[in-house]
């Protein structure tokens, strides 16, 4: 049971979150999640419960390094 | 600003694609990857990954579909207790036409049981509360991302006072059955694509024994296609250095330690016990019983109903499905006898499962 | 396991409604060949065509953004008549209301069926009205038929696909089939989805008139989706069909909830787009026909016919993968893994 989808915060409620994606809002509980969520941050939701929160350096660091692969491909083309 | 929609940019993938064929170009031998994740398992025929792929690399799927390797005992529970007069079984759209026995939830369903489908196990907990004079039992059916929503339903449940909210659990964890697939000489998996959300919750440390002990590199990988293949040319580019490491892909959300604060609160609600897995057998402690503390929740425990002797469809390779020993279309029962309108196996009918995945979305 | 039973998969116009349909209902009531199942029935008499179809309609809930149930009957009918290239001419309403309906809300369903069918130029000509005891229905249950009538010759039909056709869709998948769904189970939407229930056959007529002998099926996807309904025409045309993932038209709010619902739009039912097999050399030309049509802003060619035989569907990835695209088994169940 892993389908998880990562949602924007839109506002907080003591413990709940609404979150949305795509124009879809959904409520979340931050029971489980360990840092601090602020309004805009990304989190991951899974059945009505926040379980991560986007790292955006991370993210960002990904993509450069997936960005990587795609110059390397190029200049073997 | 982070635009989430990179990770399935084409040009990502394409790149990815070139940089793993310029990996094994020349190579003569296969590897194979394994993934343990329901959501891999779709993502991967969802998106054609397999067509992107140099035949150097082959996937495999193992049993990552919690639903695929509960025993067909505990669907038949599930169906016993919605013959209960007074019950409202709620359940994870999935559970819902996987063939018991001789019945299903969907099949009692349309003979008048109050079988629901909820989005998150606190649906039921509010239909608990609102429904005071039936017992509403939710099916806990998942792995360590699941785990933790109904950790939290019932703490929810036990500060509400509620005496009519049940959890019949069939939780299962991941990182020990897949210390007992790689053990496996006849798989030979070369790597482990290891999942992206239960990795959230347990941490990537949790895999370490499996490349430290066990010599089989494993990528903690994201679901989206760029994510997939990222973790793919990790998987490659380990085996072509002659490394078995464990590492991060899904760096987003996914840290070394994972949520403690989850880990906390399932090690407060569930205590870890022997599990049977269908097609597997028994693998000690890879299981999760509601604990003692909280046993008024446990349906199992608190509701007496007789539930009828298991039996397993004849000629069903689900087990060796699972195992990924044998490819959904080299079952005999493949397409024919097994469909997903006829399942014979829970491989078939959870959408997620293998053959439902290949019979939907072909090779 | 027990066979009896029919099952609500039974009626979701996927693989277990066609089985139902080939394995009892069609040999036991009229032996129509799969070739021959169309929208609507074209029947000839002294060298005139008519056509004649007919529809239930049990959505819940009865009233959703976009529509209610009736102008759903009403335009659903007038649809199925005009995908088989026929005008439509005369409608007959069968209401069963359950006892204890309340009767501002059936007045409010046959102001927009009255509504839906003058604007789609059709009478409502005959009917039926009954009442059930309560719960013997779900509130209102509606039966529409129809007639149409033919202006030209030409032989428009799902078995009609020929290698080389482009796919074309006059606008964006799984606005009903979400919009219904977002109101039944109670989402929350930044933006409500409205459902596209609307009457297609002026945007027939004009791409007839256009090109009508360049245009070889009509479709509408309704219960299934896009999917199932283009499974039915590869199986019926005996034709191979790939699809451009990239070419769909897709609006957010309903992407949105497909992936927070684990659902895939594709077999979500759609009410007023219909798809066209159209040959290549005037496949742009009946595209910008559907776009200048207020029903057809969002068109767009997502495909084509690329080898006869097979009888498959299959869909270039937005990543540049293949997968194959099977029809709907049952009912789409949203699902957690």
């Amino acid at each position: 049971m892993c389908l998880a989808v990562p949602m924007k915060v839109v506002s907080i409620d003591n413990e709940t979150a609404i979150a949305e994606v795509d124009g879809v809002k959904r409520e979340a509980s931050l029971m489980m999640l360990n840092e601090e969520v602020n309004v805009g941050d990304y989190v991951l939701i899974h059945a009505g419960f926040a379980i991560s929160r986007l790292d955006e350096a991370e993210a960002l660091e990904t993509i450069s390094l997936m960005r990587e692969c795609l110059e390397l491909g190029q200049e073997t083309l | 600003m982070i635009n989430l929609e990179e990770f399935r940019s084409r040009d990502l993938v394409k790149g990815l694609a070139a940089k793993i064929r310029e990996l094994t170009a020349g190579r003569t031998d296969t590897m194979t990857f394994m993934e343990v994740c329901g959501t891999h398992t779709m993502s991967i025929y969802q998106y054609g990954i397999r067509s992107l792929l140099p035949p150097q690399v082959r996937l495999i799927s193992g049993p990552g579909c919690p639903v695929c390797v509960t025993p067909i005992g505990y669907v038949d529970h599930s169906v016993a207790f919605a013959r209960l007069p007074g019950t409202i079984i709620t359940t994870f759209g999935d559970m819902l036409r996987v063939p018991g026995s001789t019945s299903s939830l969907m099949q009692e369903r349309a003979r008048g049981a109050d079988v629901r489908i909820v989005y998150s196990p606190l649906d039921a907990v509010n239909l608990a509360e609102k429904n005071p004079d039936k017992k509403v039992i939710f099916l806990g059916v998942g792995f360590e991302t699941t785990a933790p929503a109904i950790a939290g339903s019932i703490i929810i449940a036990a500060a509400r006072g509620l005496e009519n909210f049940f959890v019949l659990t069939a939780h299962k964890t991941i990182p020990i059955p897949m210390q007992v697939l790689s053990s496996d000489p006849e798989l030979g998996i070369d790597g482990y694509i290891c999942p992206a959300h239960v990795s959230a919750i347990i941490g990537a440390n949790a895999y370490r024994f499996l490349a430290e002990e066990h010599g089989i590199p494993c990528v903690a990988t994201g679901f989206e296609p760029a994510d997939v293949m990222h973790g793919v040319e990790m998987l490659v580019r380990q085996i072509v250095e002659g490394r078995s490491d464990v590492e991060i892909q899904y760096s987003r959300f996914v840290t070394w330690e994972g949520n403690v604060k989850a880990q906390a609160v399932l090690r407060d609600v569930f205590t870890p016990v022997d599990s049977a897995w269908r097609g597997i057998g028994v693998i000690p402690q890879s299981g999760l019983e509601i604990a003692d503390k909280y046993a008024a929740f446990d349906a199992a425990k608190v509701i007496p109903v007789e539930v009828e002797e298991p039996r397993e469809a004849k000629g069903c390779q689900c087990g060796e499905v699972l195992k990924g020993k044998v490819a959904p279309f080299d079952c005999p029962l493949f397409g024919g006898v097994c469909t997903p309108e006829t399942p014979v196996g829970a491989c078939m009918v959870s959408s997620e499962g293998s053959c439902a995945a290949a019979y939907k979305y072909g090779q | 396991m027990d066979t009896d039973l029919i099952l609500l998969g039974h009626g979701s116009g996927g693989k277990l409604s066609h089985q139902l349909l080939d394995e009892l209902i069609i040999p036991t009531l009229s032996g129509i060949p799969v070739a021959g199942q169309n929208d609507a029935a074209v029947l000839a008499r002294s060298g005139e065509r008519l056509a004649f179809t007919t529809d239930s309609y049990v959505v819940d809930p009865i009233f959703f953004p976009g529509g209610n149930i009736g102008d759903l009957a009403i335009n659903g009918t007038v649809n199925d008549l005009a995908m088989v290239g026929a005008q439509p001419l005369a409608i007959s309403v069968g209401l069963i209301l359950e006892e204890g309906f309340s009767r501002k809300e059936l007045q409010k369903i046959l102001l927009a069926m009255r509504d839906a069918a003058d604007k789609a130029g059709v009478s409502i000509v005959a009917g039926d009205t009954k009442v059930v005891p309560r719960g013997k229905a779900d509130k209102i249950f509606i039966n529409t038929s129809g007639i149409g009538i033919f202006r030209h010759s030409l032989n428009i039909s799902g078995a009609e696909a020929k290698t080389g056709d482009k796919i074309l869709i006059n606008g964006t998948i799984g606005d009903h089939g979400i919009a219904v769904m977002a109101k039944r189970e109670g989402l929350d939407l930044d933006t409500d989805i409205a459902s596209d229930s609307a009457a297609l056959n002026t945007m027939v007529s004009d791409l007839l008139e256009e090109a009508g002998e360049s245009i070889h099926v009509l479709r509408d996807p309704t219960r299934g989706g896009v999917a199932t309904t283009l499974k039915e025409i590869a199986v019926q045309s005996e034709v191979t069909l790939t699809l451009n993932e990239e070419a769909l038209p897709l609006k957010g709010p309903v992407k949105g909830v497909c992936a927070v619902l684990g659902l895939d739009p594709l077999y979500v039912a759609n009410e007023g787009k219909l798809l066209a097999f159209v040959s290549p050399d005037a496949a742009e030309r009946v595209l910008a026909r559907m776009k200048r049509h207020p029903l057809g802003g969002d068109a767009a060619i997502i495909g084509e016919v690329t080898a006869a035989g097979g009888g498959r569907v299959q869909m270039e990835t937005l990543v540049g993968g293949m997968r194959a695209v099977e029809m709907l088994s049952g009912e789409q169940l949203p699902r957690i893994c």
